[in-house]
């Protein structure tokens, strides 16, 4: 185990950790803070004018000084729509990965500890979920969903909808990364000695297993968020993501990919490196946590 | 009715997909109240496969093929788990063999011995916290307040495996199983452990069953004896009497391969092969391939445990020894 105050200083003296660090609070905080920092709310008709539609960003001529980063279709400023629409991506990376976690979680536990032919079922689950791509699985999902209800309530429920799908289709993840520290932990003498005191199945598993398994689970769900996003980000992309009224950057990206050749590049633009800045600070402190949690790799230190 | 009484128990394991191979193979012992037994052997001789069977805790896919198990003259063999559960670590407690494993490292010391105490009473935070002070204070751990919130590996060996002691000794347990409990620590502390778990189960009025291959510790600490070899109990009888004059040809060889037994300057004695493995045990005794005394009815016929020792040989006189 590491202690806080020396994963603190591993941080401290890695450049890129505290690089992706920062990048990752940025961008937290311009979606966090969205409603009092940005200049429009994005979601507010009353706050938007046809006539600003595809304004260059403020320093090209043609630019307004109200659009820093220029303006969409709909006369939206592309700065607000962005800090609006981080934060729904973080919003829909996070939740589908507390439902992987979850799900993940409870059902590489019981394979794990029971064994035997409930674990032969759940990971031939996880075989069977593992062959159908994520994002087919989440079109046909989201298309019949789309098809079924109307377009109102569709907007309503896309959030929820994108975690409850992003969430199922990757959890095997979770899944086979806890079954296979779960396999490790068990024959571990405490375990032994934990069912020698007298406790049941149930407590071993939540209270005695689970918190030694829970390394890999950190790191995973840190590169899972960066997964779901981006999942997210192409589903939008697809028109299957989050509705135009309230954008998620892949649907931003979406919306300006139909402007790029007329000349509009900044509708697209200016989303998609979020979405990039997003994904790589993600993925960076993943492998970053990753190396600092394995203690195979970890110097004399701490 | 003795406390604990163990009657012609089997532990068999399936090999393949028919057959099965025994661990143990017909094991007696019974155990009043109070009272401590040493179980000693090679490794590999079924001591530890006794233990767990006792607490009903053999792994998957091993099994009680046979015998009874009896506790107050209940069989536990035949109890829902629920029950025995409610006896482990209640009324049966085990003290393990490396104190470096068996206590989760990443919970806190105290919230281990919580744990134990709430899965078997219904008390308040604040009564489990003084009680489980007050049982670290017995084992001698100092500052036992502070120690309730370190975790294990802010301890030295020595003080985990008191740490494990006290966690058995928490629900006042009238038996304690203790698997080489010395075993894994630094020689300067073993006497010091084991002196601690004599003291308390003699105060306390603790039966124990003491599994180690160290017969010098069983001579100090236990008043009867059990000596196991391939899943088999080979000779039993009070501890001092096999000391002086063991029946068993196998007794007697431990006995002399004792080191501090050998003359200054000679060769240390060792027993000649090895044991063999269950799955290929040799016809009639056990031991008779590495036995000096062993006949062609050896070869033929498992002797049956008579008069202490199961031998058709036994030594006679101690001088005997081969």
């Amino acid at each position: 185990m590491i202690s806080f105050k020396g994963f603190l200083r591993r941080f401290l003296s890695d450049p890129v950790a505290i690089g992706a660090g920062l990048v990752l609070l940025v961008l937290v905080l311009m979606a966090v803070l969205a409603p009092f920092l940005a200049p429009q709310d994005p979601y507010d008709l009353m706050q938007l004018d046809i006539m600003d539609s595809e304004l260059p960003p403020s320093w090209k001529p043609g630019g307004d000084e109200r659009f820093w980063l220029g303006t969409d279709a709909q006369g939206r400023g592309v700065f607000s729509t962005i800090m609006y629409g981080t934060g729904i991506s973080l919003l829909i990376g996070i939740g589908a990965v507390i439902v992987q976690a979850v799900l993940g979680v409870t059902l590489g536990l019981i394979a794990g500890y029971k064994g035997g032919w409930i674990d032969s079922f759940l990971m031939r689950l996880a075989d069977i979920q593992l062959s159908l791509s994520t994002l087919m699985m989440a079109i046909i999902a989201l298309a019949l969903f789309q098809a079924a209800f109307d377009a109102n309530i569709y907007a309503d429920y896309a959030i929820v909808m994108l975690i409850m799908v992003i969430g199922i289709a990757e959890w095997p993840k979770f899944a086979r990364t806890v079954r296979s520290s779960v396999l490790g932990e068990r024959k571990k003498e405490y375990v032994d000695a934990a069912r020698v005191i007298g406790l049941p199945p149930r407590k071993i598993m939540w209270g005695h297993i689970l918190p030694n398994t829970l390394t890999p689970v950190l790191v995973i769900s840190t590169i899972q968020v960066a997964e779901a996003i981006m999942i997210e980000a192409s589903l939008s992309f697809l028109g299957l993501g989050m509705p135009v009224d309230r954008p998620s950057l892949g649907s931003l990206i979406r919306s300006g990919f139909e402007f790029i050749f007329s000349g509009s590049w900044w509708i697209t633009l200016y989303p998609a490196i979020v979405l990039v800045a997003l994904i790589l600070a993600l993925n960076l402190l993943g492998d970053w946590l990753r190396d600092v949690l394995n203690p195979k790799l970890r110097r004399g230190e701490d | 009715m003795p406390m604990l009484e163990v009657q012609d128990l089997h532990v068999a394991f399936p090999q393949g997909r028919k057959s099965e191979v025994e661990a143990l193979r017909g094991v007696d012992l019974t155990l009043e109240k109070g009272e401590r037994l040493g179980v000693v052997g090679e490794s590999g001789a079924g001591k530890s496969m006794l233990a767990f069977a006792i607490l009903n805790l053999i792994a998957e896919p091993g099994r009680v093929s046979k015998g009874r198990i009896m506790f107050h003259g209940q069989n536990l063999l035949d109890l829902p788990e629920r029950d025995i559960r409610a006896l482990r670590g209640n009324r049966i407690s085990m003290i393990f063999q490396d104190p470096m494993v068996t206590l989760n490292p990443v919970l806190s010391i105290g919230t281990q011995m919580m744990e134990t105490l709430r899965a078997h009473r219904r008390i308040s935070g604040a009564e489990a916290r003084a009680l489980c002070i007050a049982k670290l204070r017995e084992v001698a751990i100092p500052s036992p307040e502070s120690r309730l919130d370190a975790y294990p590996h802010e301890l030295s060996g020595g003080l985990r495996q008191r740490v494990v002691i006290a966690i058995a000794l928490l629900t006042d347990p009238e038996l304690i199983i203790a698997d080489e409990p010395t075993t894994a620590l630094d020689v300067t502390i073993q006497a010091e452990i084991m002196a601690l778990i004599l003291k308390l189960c003699r105060e306390n009025d603790v039966a124990l069953i003491l599994i180690t291959h160290d017969l010098g510790v069983v001579a100090e600490v236990t008043e009867r004896l059990m000596i196991m070899y391939a899943g088999k109990c080979v000779e039993t009888g009070a501890t001092d009497a096999i000391i002086k004059a063991p029946h068993h040809p196998y007794s007697a060889g431990l006995l002399r391969a004792l080191p501090q037994n050998a003359a200054r300057g000679t060769r240390l004695y060792q027993i000649p092969g090895s044991m063999p493995p269950i799955t290929a045990l040799p016809t009639g005794c056990a031991y008779h391939p590495r036995c000096a005394r062993a006949t062609a009815l050896c070869k033929a016929e498992i002797p049956p445990l008579e008069n202490g020792a199961a031998c058709f040989h036994p030594l006679t006189a101690p001088e005997e020894v081969p």
